[in-house]
């Protein structure tokens, strides 16, 4: 049993049994592990490359729906300005209606006042005439009283009279 | 690595010499000897018992045909050996003799006609030697000659724990196999998830790396085999207890058929391209191939180095870092058979060495193991190269 020189024995032994150890483990062993580890990683790739794809679609996804938000933000700003616009529109035609309303009112009030005050003036005067002529008869029954007075008057009026 | 290497021939060298030395003072009892003679030799034998740190290294490091497991001296300062029996089986003339170790009393005895020889260049191997009754009715063995070597087939030391690692792994990884196969697509657990990232390594940073595109597959299995084959009976190696400490992937005949495997299955997968670079190496000037085939000698040399240098590099380390760490071990002895304090004192020294030495052994089990098997991909690479 020499160190360095190899023996008969341990050299028929282990080609033997390293045979033997060889196949059991290529048939029984190396092969279904080999064929798991091949099948799990595949179905890692798989899975990673599902995962990578269902990213995208998410960021796809996402990036429509900020398209589409940003849409309808826009949709609505341009809405409400144009409300406003209308809102704006309303307000100074109101304004304006209101104005004239308002004018034609006072003109029609005006008016009405200016015809009262015409009626009034017309009546005031008529009724300053009917006095005016009561307070006449007055006077000239008082001055009219004695003959002489209406002689006098008479005779002035004729006076009076040109005879051209 | 060279210089490791180198080391450990120097201690190979020096332990042989100190071994065969002590082996010369303590012959024992088989020469023609009176009785007083050998009561003479056996009390000089136990008094010459002292602790042999070389011959104690070397019986731990080689193969043997018993399992020794301890050895103690009683009351009446006789040894006593306690070891597992184990089967010899020779060939020897034409026909299979087979009998248990422990019919040769740790070597010490003859049965039928076989021994274990103790010194020359066959020590420690089994010899037939040649039987001569005399009258007095006392068998004493007369050596030839020429002592005839049987072809020697016993399950030894090394064989068992072989035996044992092919069992161990197989079970190993048919279970981690059937793991994967109830736990389809899910996550390894326990010993499934501590062996995957190895499998996953070899295959990955060695198979494929080495000998690339769909090819590796082909030659997968065998580099698993001989990565865990060689990792787990280094790390079993390294127990000091029995199944363990046996320096299996540290004995030469093992590491051989591991070479040969390698080399067999790259020749054999060889292609033109391959051949066409070693007898006929491209880029190389035509003086250099035709009248003196230089480059082929060099190229056809390499083909043989190669696995010879695998044979050796992985004997040669893992049979150093045993030396070392029983070194290291017989230091306690050797201090302690000059004083049992000094022997105390150097033991924690001792151990503290050992337990480093140990844990760099889990580094080289690993190291070695991939660098067998990456140098082995390597070469199926070189050889499945396609020109280009």
């Amino acid at each position: 049993m020499e160190l360095v020189s190899p023996g008969i024995g341990p050299i028929f032994w282990m080609t033997i049994s390293f045979g033997i150890l060889l196949w059991i483990l290529a048939k029984y062993a190396w092969k279904p592990i080999m064929k798991a580890l091949n099948e799990r990683e595949t179905s890692i790739d798989e899975a990673l490359n599902a995962a990578k794809t269902a990213k995208q679609e998410m960021e796809q996804l996402k990036f429509s729906n900020e398209e589409l938000l940003k849409e309808a933000k826009e949709e609505r700003d341009s809405l409400l300005k144009d409300a406003r616009k209308i809102k704006e529109n309303i307000i100074e035609e109101a304004k304006i209606k209101a104005k004239e309303e308002a004018e034609k009112i006072v003109e029609l009030a005006k008016e009405s006042i200016q015809f009262e005050k015409m009626a009034a003036i017309t009546e005031l005067k008529n009724q300053l005439g009917s006095l005016s002529i009561e307070i006449a008869e007055k006077i000239l029954k008082e001055e009219l009283s004695g003959t002489e007075k209406q002689k006098e008057l008479i005779k002035r009026l004729i006076g009076e009279v040109n005879f051209n | 690595m060279i210089l490791r290497t180198l080391l450990i021939y120097l201690l190979i060298v020096f332990l042989n010499i100190s071994y065969s030395y002590a082996e010369a003072s303590m012959l024992s009892d088989d020469t023609k000897e009176t009785r007083e003679e050998k009561i003479h030799d056996i009390l000089e034998h136990t008094e010459e018992a002292e602790f042999n740190a070389g011959k104690m290294i070397l019986e731990h490091v080689i193969d043997a045909h018993e399992w020794h497991i301890l050895t103690y001296t009683d009351s009446e300062r006789e040894k006593h050996h306690v070891s597992i029996p184990l089967p010899v089986i020779l060939y020897h003339e034409g026909e299979i003799v087979t009998f248990w170790s422990s019919k040769l009393e740790h070597g010490h005895g003859t049965h039928k006609g076989f021994k274990i020889e103790t010194e020359g260049e066959n020590k420690g191997m089994i010899i037939k030697t040649l039987e001569r009754e005399i009258l007095e009715g006392e068998r004493i063995l007369v050596e030839g000659d020429e002592a005839s070597i049987p072809i020697d087939l016993s399950i030894t030391k090394n064989v068992l724990a072989m035996f044992i690692s092919v069992i161990l792994l197989s079970w190993i990884f048919i279970s981690v196999a059937n793991s994967y196969k109830r736990r389809k697509g899910k996550a390894p657990k326990g010993l499934q998830s501590f062996l995957e990232p190895l499998i996953i390594f070899i295959r990955d940073d060695i198979a494929k790396t080495s000998i690339g595109g769909k090819k590796y597959e082909k030659y997968l299995p065998y580099l698993l085999t001989i990565f865990f084959f060689i990792f787990f009976n280094n790390l079993f190696g390294l127990v000091p207890f029995f199944p363990g400490g046996v320096n299996l992937t540290g004995n030469i005949g093992v590491t051989l058929v591991l070479a040969l495997f390698t080399f067999a299955i790259t020749i054999f997968n060889a292609n033109k391209n391959y051949w066409k670079h070693i007898f006929n190496t491209p880029g190389v000037p035509w003086w250099l191939k035709f009248p003196v085939p230089l480059m082929p000698v060099v190229e056809v040399m390499g083909v043989f180095t190669k696995p010879f240098v695998l044979m050796i590099r992985l004997f040669a380390n893992i049979t150093a870092g045993h030396i070392v760490i029983l070194g290291f071990i017989s230091l306690i002895f050797i201090f302690s058979s000059i004083s049992p304090a000094l022997g105390y004192g150097v033991s924690v020294v001792s151990v503290a060495f050992s337990v480093f030495m140990g844990l760099l052994e889990l580094l080289v089990a690993f190291i070695q193991a991939y660098v067998f098997t990456l140098l082995s991909a390597l070469y199926f690479g070189m050889a499945t190269e396609e020109h280009h």
